[in-house]
């Protein structure tokens, strides 16, 4: 960054200067909220509009045609959108520049335009590319200067959508009872009358053959780890990476639960495995290795 | 099984990480607009239109198939959307397809699609109620497990996973709608990427995709162009909390392929079967699949797997798009997997055609492993 100057030179109130004909209506378009263009004999819409052709060297000036004789400037409206043709990025803004966070300075192809104006880009670096969408953005004071145009924005491309809902819930009448019991640290499960399968959480219904569960037993706490994953991927609302989800089919059950298992390393857990369940707070907190006693 | 059913035309979007530049309803109607295309008719010829999508939490996008008609030219037509998990764009095909075989319709059009870049998929499978605590392990870390079994059961070499991940991706470099297209793809590439769910690697998983697929279906007598005839279908599902569910090798998988079997006359598939397109999000489910679907004995899939029977130029190819290990808009992976399955006894799958290809299974899951969708198309008439 350069250094705080130690000498100023600024002539006070700015200097005065003459627009001529084609920079004044250009300016005059912007401080209206539009941006024009000058058409040249050779029919090429230049953008910002010039006074003289930089092709020929002769002014913009054109006859349209026969009814009117007289030559005159063809001013065309162009954009208000464009399309970046070239970029740089700005990582650390100067006083001066349009913006005070990083931006693009671009060269931008308006519609309607053959030549391309120069000003800033507001947008992420990462959405920056030639070829992109750009619209003006504009002061709401207008005085009449390029400035006016505060900076150009990409196309919206995207929104964010909200999704939220808000329910009130309840357990239900079985879950409810299992909650309970595991606030008395104990396992709740059903035995199926038909198929004498043992259903843990307990539940009112056997989903195998849809009998009515009506007796009640204690399963675990401990239990047989039949399978398990070593989990690495982190996720801000999972456990600290890695973790062990296991199924642990509880002793006295025929339906395995998925549970966190900790209190040992993970490159240490085996199928087969005997664990504990480790209650805290009313519920189960994990499962850990059984100890011996 | 009705009247005869035939797919007579096939589009897919390419599949990749971010269509930034369409909505889901452009999205869609680019895969429909190449079906058409490819049958040789326009949104005028079309009947009924049925749409395929996973859970609308996925994108927040609640009946998604509501906002979707008008791109599907469903307007003034009978439209629904099947919803079966991971197994929906199968499902969605053969819904399609009973329009037809039960004489509703002539034309029907099918349309699966997900858009991964704006879903958030781990967050929308894991909303659980209050009561109870949840372990955020996404798809990977809960089908790790049943991977992990299945090596113990079938005393797999560790090894077979790596072989089906480079298998498919090498397909993938023949199929230009795939996803993932990884040049010099070989097994120390695999084996160098890391354990994302132990025992599942990075490159052992499928992409996250955005695309869509749709498919054309017609009556016998409405058939345009080159059919692709369905010989069978079948779907089945069973209760995840099922005691003695075998999570390795469900149930209702061995189910509903005895079902598709009889109804093509199929009697061994690995012999009557000359290609298959069959859901492999993460590699270790090819061996699985292959047991599960009666291509080889209980414990002998992955041994398929290792001699390269299931290689493009092996005696039964899986995968010869590359499957979903190389792309997975998730609610249109299951079509693609049909879709390709008809591309290929059409003659039309381009550099990963199967020589000679007759029939073809189309399979997907979904869930827990508790949804199946499969069917059977063939080139000659049933």
């Amino acid at each position: 960054m350069p250094s705080e100057p130690n000498h100023v030179l600024e002539f006070p109130g700015g200097y005065t200067r003459s627009t001529g004909p084609v920079i004044g209506r250009f300016l005059t378009e912007l401080r209206a909220g539009r941006i024009v263009g000058v058409r040249t004999a050779a029919r090429k819409v230049l953008v910002p509009p010039l006074e003289y052709d930089p092709a020929t060297g002769e002014p913009t000036l054109t006859t349209p045609d026969q009814t009117s004789p007289e030559p005159s400037y063809d001013f065309v409206e162009v954009g208000p959108a464009g399309t970046v043709r070239e970029w740089t990025w700005v990582e650390e803004p100067r006083k001066n520049h349009p913006l005070d966070r990083p931006f693009a300075w671009a060269l931008i192809r308006l519609d309607g335009a053959d030549t391309s104006l120069v000003h800033a880009v507001d947008a992420p670096v990462k959405a920056m590319r030639t070829g992109m969408r750009v619209w003006p953005r504009w002061r709401s004071d207008r005085v009449g200067s390029i400035t006016d145009l505060e900076c150009f924005v990409p196309e919206v491309s995207t929104i964010v959508a909200t999704v939220r809902t808000e329910y009130t819930v309840t357990p239900g009448a079985a879950l409810a009872r299992y909650l309970d019991a595991l606030t008395r640290e104990v396992f709740l499960a059903g035995r199926c009358p038909t198929c004498e399968s043992v259903y843990v959480p307990y539940r009112l219904s056997c989903p195998q053959c849809g009998s009515v569960i009506e007796e009640e037993l204690e399963v675990g706490p401990a239990g047989t780890v039949t399978t398990f994953a070593i989990n690495n991927l982190p996720d801000p609302r999972a456990p600290q990476v890695p973790f062990v989800s296991a199924y642990i089919l509880l002793d006295g059950a025929d339906t395995p639960i998925i549970a966190l298992l900790s209190e040992i390393p993970s490159d240490q857990v085996t199928e087969g495995m005997r664990v504990r369940a480790v209650f805290e707070g009313g519920t189960v907190k994990w499962f850990a290795p059984e100890r011996e006693a | 099984m009705g009247n005869r059913c035939a797919v007579i035309g096939v589009g897919q979007t390419h599949y990749t990480t971010r269509r930034r530049d369409v909505s889901m309803a452009g999205l869609v109607r680019e895969a429909a607009l190449r079906a058409l295309e490819d049958a040789g008719l326009t949104f005028a010829d079309i009947d009924a239109v049925v749409v395929g999508k996973a859970p609308d939490l996925f994108e927040g996008v609640m009946m998604p198939e509501a906002y979707l008609a008008d791109a599907l030219g469903a307007a003034g037509k009978p439209m629904m959307r099947v919803h079966t998990a991971g197994s929906v764009g199968g499902s969605t095909a053969l819904v399609g397809a009973s329009l037809i075989q039960g004489g509703v319709h002539d034309r029907v059009l099918v349309v699966a699609y997900e858009k991964q870049s704006e879903s958030n998929a781990t967050w929308a499978l894991t909303t659980h109620l209050p009561f109870t605590s949840s372990l955020v392990v996404g798809a990977g870390g809960y089908f790790a497990p049943h991977i992990r079994e299945y090596m113990r059961r079938s005393g797999a070499p560790d090894h077979i996973g790596t072989l089906v991940a480079v298998k498919d991706r090498l397909n993938a470099l023949k199929n230009p709608y795939a996803h993932l297209r990884i040049p010099g793809i070989d097994r120390a590439m695999v084996e160098s990427t890391p354990m994302l769910w132990e025992p599942i690697r990075y490159l052992e998983t499928c992409p996250s995709s955005d695309g869509a697929c749709a498919i054309v279906l017609s009556s016998e007598h409405a058939v345009t162009g080159t059919p692709a005839w369905v010989h069978g279908g079948a779907m089945r599902s069973e209760p995840i909390f099922r005691a003695g569910r075998d999570t390795v090798s469900p149930q209702a998988g061995i189910d509903c392929a005895a079902d598709v079997y009889r109804q093509a006359g199929v009697t061994d598939p690995r012999r009557d079967l000359d290609v298959a397109e069959v859901y492999v999000p993460f590699s270790w489910y090819e061996p699985m699949w292959l047991e599960n679907l009666g291509f080889c004995g209980v414990n002998e899939g992955w041994k398929l797997t290792e001699a390269g029977a299931t290689a493009l130029d092996g005696d039964i190819p899986w995968n010869a798009s590359g499957g979903v290990l190389s792309s997975n808009p998730i609610g249109a992976s299951g079509l693609i997997r049909f879709a390709e399955a008809a591309l290929q006894v059409r003659g039309m799958a381009g550099e990963h055609q199967v020589e000679g290809a007759r029939k073809a299974l189309g399979h997907a899951y979904g869930g827990g492993a508790q949804f199946f969708a499969m069917w059977i198309v063939g080139a000659e008439k049933p």
